[in-house]
């Protein structure tokens, strides 16, 4: 009788999360699977079955092999800049976070600083791309500067517009989702453990790689996922820091949407969603999160 | 009740008063006279859904003190507009937007055609939309989604275009313009006249096209057709090859590294112009202008294939009936009498009926926006900043010689859902 009534006392705790997790998120969910199986013309979905948004969308891959097909190549674009940002984010938050956690001594210098690293986020995203012509272009800041200092005679044109410059203000936009958890797994760390292994004799460089990462990994995991989801689901800043010249999986379900081609975009979410839970799901395998949580 | 309630916090006593109040006006509204709250009528507003283009404040104010009908702006972009007719009619009341999206809309069923004799200036409207022609009778190129194919319907709720006139009108003609590629003829300093200059390698990584597949498809046509290596039945209406070999040359160019970038909204072709990203690109005429009002030489090039044309105009969401119906007709007939029309005239569009238009502007106006003259004394925006010195002329000259040498308008194609496609290929190559 007794665990009967903590289970039915755990769900209806859990009531209210599912409730809306069922509601918001797995119902559209439902929804979007639904329709990506639909037909549609130039303005309307056709409750039909057709399985024509996904031919279409790998219209050509095997017909114009060797060469890749548009799909299959935006994909890879967006793998490429997920795995640099997601690289980058990594080493830059993990720096950050090491130092606010043990550098930092203070637990208000610790909120302040960490506050600080919202300031990314302060900006809307036309605003960004306005103020990055003036320090990335071709008559901009940096190249001026260069050619000041007599580095260059003609301005570097990959500053911006390119890759370069979209995974620039990728990592400048999410580094901080890298920084708060694995901040907040750092914190819990017991500080004998450090203390201990420093009387134990190890350097630097052992605690670094014996202790604080192998308990930080649950944060470091997290940020992952954040970062992961985020970038390859992002098409604005892509759109914005790469001239709208590269292609991300975004971008094609939003170039389908504006098309009025709603099964097609659709079926690209689907196809979006699948590769990224691979992903997340991969990653899940490296750290079992809930254990280490 | 209102101001009451504004007043510090309601206890319960005012509360009942006022509910009592209330219930007491609204038996008696009927029989008893002197209740001026309750007996005017409803506040007129319009919810006007359109793009930023067309969408100033000052002609809401205007339209407010001189109809007192209140217009709440809706703003989007070109296919965010589409897409909430489509899926949200009953989210606004009047629609602004271009002709090339009728091809949509119209079959959808969820806009409604306006009446044409309910409409004062119907029979001025300028002939480019009614015949396709200048008023002087010059016939204008018709490539593409041109009005005067979609501007009628067979009946009231058909969903068939009309070839031959008749009162059932898709969108009251509003503003149109003719547009080009903008350059920077300070950086490139030599002219310009031609298409075949925005792929041209001397301006390699300085070029750049709208991310607009309708509009940006009918630029590369433009392009292809200007170098001579195609010449197109109807670049609005292009055949799957038509389409893969426009797109191919494209590509090349941008695997070239041809473009800067691409731009979709109106101030991201300003910056990449006045920072000097780009030097020659596909541009509309306030772009050109604001570039040209920030103290930067910037021209709206005429070339000799001619322009690519749009246009836009006005009509109501299906689910609009009664006295807001009546409201609608009001403010469309408000718009067409003039100042607004002198107003859109002097940001470098052309309004739809000229006359009514050209008596709200001064003569030295006229002479300079629509006629080709040099300005007498300086030209001023509507906001009152000076554009345009003294002796200034406008690019491209008169009204006749900008609108008579349209080559073709902004269109959505039969293939367009290959094109779209092939255009996902050009971004992602």
């Amino acid at each position: 009788m007794k665990p009967d009534r903590s289970t039915f006392i755990a769900w209806l705790q859990a009531a209210p999360m599912m409730l809306v997790f069922g509601l918001f998120f797995i119902l559209p969910l439902v929804f979007v699977t639904i329709v990506s199986a639909w037909d549609y013309n130039e303005y309307e979905m056709i409750p039909a079955f057709s399985l024509r948004g996904y031919t279409d969308t790998f219209d050509g891959c095997i017909a114009g092999l060797p060469d890749l097909c548009t799909i299959l190549k935006t994909y890879l674009k967006t793998l490429k800049l997920c795995l640099l940002t997601w690289a980058l984010t990594l080493v830059i938050g993990f720096t950050v976070a090491y130092f606010l956690a043990f550098h930092v001594r203070s637990k208000t210098w610790q909120i302040v600083l960490t506050l600080l690293c919202t300031i990314p986020f302060w900006t809307s995203n036309v605003i960004r791309m306005i103020a990055w012509i003036p320090l990335l272009g071709r008559n901009g800041l940096v190249n001026k500067g260069l050619e000041g200092a007599g580095l260059i005679n003609q301005p570097l044109e990959w500053l911006l517009f390119s890759e370069f410059s979209v995974v620039l203000a990728l990592v400048h936009l999410f580094t901080f989702f890298m920084v708060v958890p694995i901040f907040n797994s750092m914190i819990r760390i017991d500080k004998r453990l450090i203390e201990a292994a420093y009387d134990a004799g190890a350097s630097g460089w052992q605690t670094l790689v014996d202790i604080i990462i192998p308990l930080a990994k649950p944060g470091i995991v997290i940020g992952s996922i954040f970062v992961v989801t985020i970038v390859m689901g992002d098409f604005v800043t892509i759109g914005v820091m790469g001239g709208q010249q590269i292609a991300s999986a975004g971008k094609i379900i939003e170039a389908r949407l504006n098309a009025l081609q709603f099964p097609a975009a659709a079926a690209n979410a689907v196809i979006l969603l699948g590769i990224t839970i691979l992903i997340i799901s991969s990653l899940t395998r490296i750290v079992d999160i809930r254990k280490e949580l | 009740m209102t101001d009451r309630s504004a007043k510090k916090s309601i206890d319960r006593r005012t509360l009942l008063k006022g509910a009592a109040g209330i219930a007491g006006i609204a038996a008696g509204s009927g029989a008893i006279t002197g209740f001026p709250y309750v007996r005017s009528a409803e506040p007129k507003v319009l919810r006007y859904l359109g793009t930023a283009v067309n969408e100033g404040d000052d002609i809401s104010k205007k339209c407010f003190e001189d109809t007192g009908i209140k217009i709440e702006y809706i703003t989007a972009t070109t296919d965010d507009v589409t897409k909430r007719v489509i899926t949200q009619p009953n989210s606004f009341d009047v629609l602004d937007t271009e002709y090339f999206s009728l091809k949509k809309l119209v079959p959808s069923g969820n806009i409604f055609p306006l009446d044409a004799r309910k409409i004062k200036e119907f029979d001025n409207i300028t002939p480019v939309f009614t015949k396709g022609e200048l008023p002087n009778g010059k016939k204008i190129g018709g490539q593409g989604t041109a009005p005067w194919k979609v501007l009628y319907l067979e009946g009231e709720n058909s969903k068939k275009f009309s070839a031959t006139p008749t009162e059932f009108i898709t969108l009251i003609p509003t503003v149109y313009n003719a547009d080009t590629l903008g350059i920077r003829p300070d950086l490139i300093k030599r002219p310009i006249s031609s298409w075949t200059e925005l792929l041209n390698p001397e301006f390699k990584g300085k070029a750049s096209i709208l991310n607009i597949p309708s509009i940006g498809i009918m630029d590369a046509a433009m392009v292809v057709e200007a170098t001579g290596q195609h010449k197109y039945e109807d670049k609005g209406n292009m055949t799957k090859p038509e389409i893969d070999m426009t797109m191919k040359i494209m590509t090349e160019a941008k695997k070239a590294g041809q473009f800067r970038a691409f731009w979709k909204d109106f101030n991201e072709s300003v910056n990449l112009m006045a920072s000097g990203e780009t030097v020659i690109q596909s541009m509309w005429s306030p772009a050109v202008t604001k570039v040209r009002s920030m103290g930067i030489a910037c021209t709206f090039q005429p070339l000799k294939e001619g322009y690519r044309s749009w246009a836009s105009g006005f009509c109501v969401s299906k689910a609009v009936s009664g006295a807001k119906l009546d409201w609608a007709y009001e403010f469309v007939n408000w718009y067409l009498s003039g100042w607004a029309g002198a107003y859109l005239n002097r940001q470098g569009y052309y309004s739809a009926v000229l006359s009514t238009a050209k008596a709200n502007m001064s003569a030295d106006e006229w002479g300079y926006w629509m006629e080709g003259k040099a300005a007498v004394g300086d030209i001023k925006a509507p906001d009152g900043t000076i554009l345009e010195k003294a002796g200034a002329k406008r690019d491209g000259g008169s009204y006749d010689d900008r609108m008579g040498a349209v080559a073709c308008w902004n269109a959505v194609m039969d293939e367009n859902d290959y094109m779209v496609r092939k255009w996902n290929e050009f971004i992602a190559a």
